[in-house]
């Protein structure tokens, strides 16, 4: 059965030039970057190439590049590593459980936080972010597009309110990255994260951007590793995958990727979109909302999207309804319902988003098999219950 | 597509499930391996005394889900857990714990089976375009095309196993129900089932089988009431009353009537000579009547929301065996029809702690006719 992959923003698979990239890395150059001998010091040189590519890709100096082991570990360090008992931390609530569940810990240490709502069109307004900061202020985080909506967040202003009153400002760049332009000194912030799976690079590494002088305190430590803000032997394959992958992000910036995978996903929506009973999340009358190019989140009334999820994944189609719990089952998206969807429609509400590789005849599978997937379970009624007691 | 042979098997976790998965996979169908997330067993955890870590064996525990989704992977079968816990809550929960405080004794897997687990599970079968679903029950279902003058009627009958019959807790389906669900172990003993699930090289196959509750950790089911009372911000109602013999004798008071169940011997605060049982529990004046064993026994029972399986309706008095509960052997009875939806069953001989909240289920030699709840 013909397999499409719609699901980027959960992960992507790598791409072949990133498999290429790491493999002399596993058995021929296996050396430990830390080690004075020439094994070590073509690891070494291995991890520096990614940093420098790194470095590029952020907009920033080789130094000011951490890698580690992804997403989740960057938003940890960037609340754990800054905020002390009696700070105050301003978040939002549409953010990643990394960020959201740090904040919780952080709340049994003695620190407030503050999730500001999106608006109905899951867009951050920086107004709200200022209006939150207090004196005791010390972090603000904000994503830089969201995982649900694809809905691409004001870090600019934010940054700039950031600077204007003095506080860090930390963004969780997992769901931006090679999505859009990058510039951390644009951004306005002090930290950044990336996750290279979410990039065509290999799952279980990533990078943060610290920028010198951000006083973050490590989150492991041991030896003297990333110059000491991240200790534990590199991971080079990893890094050399992560690298390969912002090179070929930054072409796909350049080369009419990001056009064509726009034109895609707006196919694919409009499509979908002329079913009756259907809406757009992330969305607002008569004003754009700027949005990731391969990201769509599409309301289906009278019909629950994770039995949808199911029927499309027998079809060949792999798309994400909501968030899938610790048992696998999907609980209602906690970003729609912020963005004051009813539980119903969040609990109807499907995730398409697209890998860059995306193809007219994935969307054209998309086409054929949901419509009649939709009409199938809009016509189900619920099958007869036994007598009530 | 999905082709007509393809059937969902709903997966707890258990040897039994995980074994009709295995065999009808092995036989060539194409199978879907589905389990409904019903409890979060670690909601509750932590107040009154609930442990922190639920044990293994309970159909919603993580465990029960990994031990299913690893079945799923050894077979090469797609597995998906369906989230129903606010319907579970809504309908299994919540009525069981209305139940315990108006002074009933009732049953969750009954409610559960009848109101959510075969009806969600043939919708979802049904909305990923399957039509038939299988479980691994103890229970035999067949068609008999003679039956109801000849329209034909679904039949359910007792297993093989009568040890793991599971009939009692099956009566309230419906005719649609049964004719779209399998039962592949109804022929099987469990020794058997554990032999085929080796066979299969199933990790679980001596898995021990789960008794309790499956959403009260620990069986306790007090000290759930009191938690989830708690966590839904409400007090436990003040039920404390007298404790009273048949003839109207105050022998002290009691803390609250959901502490009691109809034939419960243990913790009844009263000293005597000889062996106090409890008789009858009015949620009303919240007296609870206590006397000796002999006064349990009654003759009859009424039974009220009914369901007929080998039988369209019941319109006149049929000889019968009545099953009052789970570990009940089903006594000879007189069934009659009483008013538009009640029963009564006249049993032969008095039948110990007839019990208001469980369900009584009346058997025809091995068929199930049909069944309702003891009022």
């Amino acid at each position: 059965m013909r397999r499409t992959y719609m699901d980027a923003n959960a992960t992507t698979p790598l791409l072949p030039e990133v498999v290429e990239a790491m493999r002399p890395y596993w058995m021929e150059h296996f050396g430990n970057a830390s080690s004075i001998h020439l094994d070590g010091q073509k690891a070494h040189t291995a991890v520096d190439q990614a940093r420098d590519t790194i470095a590029e890709f952020f907009n920033c100096h080789a130094a000011e590049v951490v890698f580690n082991s992804g997403g989740t570990e960057g938003d940890n360090t960037a609340i754990f590593g800054l905020l002390h008992p009696g700070d105050h931390f301003i978040t939002t609530s549409i953010e990643h459980s990394a960020i959201l569940q740090a904040a919780k810990v952080m709340g049994q240490h003695g620190v407030e936080t503050t999730f500001v709502d999106p608006q109905p069109s899951g867009l951050i307004d920086p107004m709200d972010i200022l209006r939150a900061i207090r004196p005791e202020t010390r972090l603000i985080s904000v994503m830089l597009a969201n995982n649900e909506t694809g809905v691409r967040q004001p870090v600019e202003e934010i940054g700039k309110i950031a600077a204007d009153t003095g506080v860090f400002f930390h963004i969780d760049a997992v769901q931006g990255a090679g999505k859009v332009e990058f510039d951390v000194r644009r951004f306005g912030c002090h930290m950044l994260s990336i996750s290279a799976h979410k990039m065509f690079g290999p799952k279980g590494v990533g990078a943060m951007f610290v920028r010198r002088g951000t006083p973050v305190e490590p989150l492991l430590v041991g030896g003297s590793h990333e110059r000491r803000q991240r200790a534990g032997t590199e991971n080079v394959p990893g890094i050399v995958g992560l690298g390969k992958a912002a090179e070929l992000a930054m072409h796909s910036l350049e080369d009419g990727t990001i056009g064509k995978l726009t034109a895609l996903r707006d196919r694919l929506e409009t499509e979908l979109l002329r079913i009756p009973g259907t809406g757009l999340n992330g969305t607002e009358v008569d004003k754009p909302v700027p949005r990731v190019a391969n990201t769509t989140n599409i309301w289906f009334d009278q019909l629950e999207g994770e039995a949808l999820v199911i029927a499309l994944d027998l079809k060949g189609v792999a798309v994400s309804g909501g968030s899938a719990c610790h048992s696998g089952a999907t609980e209602p998206s906690h970003v729609l319902m912020a963005m004051g969807l009813d539980k119903t429609r969040a609990r109807a509400s499907i995730r398409f988003s697209l890998l860059k590789t995306a193809t007219d005849a994935d969307i054209g599978h998309v086409l054929k098999v949901l419509p009649e997937a939709v009409e199938h379970l809009r016509a189900i009624s619920p099958v007869e219950t036994g007598t009530l007691g | 597509m999905i082709e007509h042979t393809t059937i969902a098997v709903a997966m707890s976790g258990g040897v039994d499930s995980s074994t009709v998965a295995a065999m009808l996979a092995h036989a060539g169908d194409t199978v879907v391996g589905l389990t409904l997330q019903l409890w979060d067993q670690t909601r509750l955890a932590g107040r009154h005394g609930i442990p922190d870590a639920p044990k293994a064996g309970r159909c919603c525990s993580l465990d029960d889900v990994y031990d299913a989704r690893r079945v799923a992977e050894h077979l090469g079968i797609p597995y998906y857990v369906v989230n129903q816990q606010s319907r579970f809550e809504q309908d299994v929960v919540r009525p069981f714990v209305r139940e315990y405080l108006a002074g009933h004794t009732p049953i969750p897997c009954s409610l559960c089976n009848n109101h959510l687990k075969f009806d969600q599970l043939l919708q979802t079968a049904r909305s990923i375009g399957v039509d038939r679903i299988a479980t691994g029950h103890y229970a035999v279902n067949e068609y008999d095309a003679g039956r109801d003058s000849g329209r034909g009627r679904w039949i359910l009958k007792r297993p093989a196993d009568l040890a793991k019959d599971q009939t009692y807790f099956l009566f309230g389906l419906t005719q649609q129900q049964l004719a779209r669900t399998l039962f592949p172990l109804g022929h099987m003993t469990k020794p058997e089932v554990r032999e085929i699930a080796r066979r299969h090289g199933l990790a679980l196959a001596e898995k021990p089988d789960s008794q309790e509750i499956c959403f009260i950790p620990g069986g306790d089911y007090k000290q759930f009431l009191t938690a989830y009372l708690e966590e839904q911000g409400e007090q436990m109602p003040e039920t404390a009353g007298e404790l009273v013999t048949a003839g109207g004798i105050v022998l002290g008071r009691h803390e609250g009537i959901s502490n009691f169940t109809v034939g419960q011997r243990k913790g009844l605060g009263v000293s005597s000579p000889s062996p106090l049982y409890v008789l009858q529990i009015d949620p009303v004046s919240r007296r609870v009547t206590i006397g000796a064993d002999a006064e349990l026994a009654t003759r009859t029972l009424r039974a009220d929301r009914l369901n007929w399986i080998s039988i369209p309706e019941l319109t006149e008095p049929m000889r019968i065996r009545a099953k009052i509960r789970h570990r009940h052997e089903p006594a000879w009875a007189m069934l009659e029809p009483a008013g538009e939806r009640e029963v009564v069953a006249t049993f032969d001989e008095p039948q110990r702690a007839v019990t208001p909240g469980q369900s009584a289920v009346f058997y025809d030699g091995d068929e199930v006719v049909g069944g309702g709840w003891i009022v």
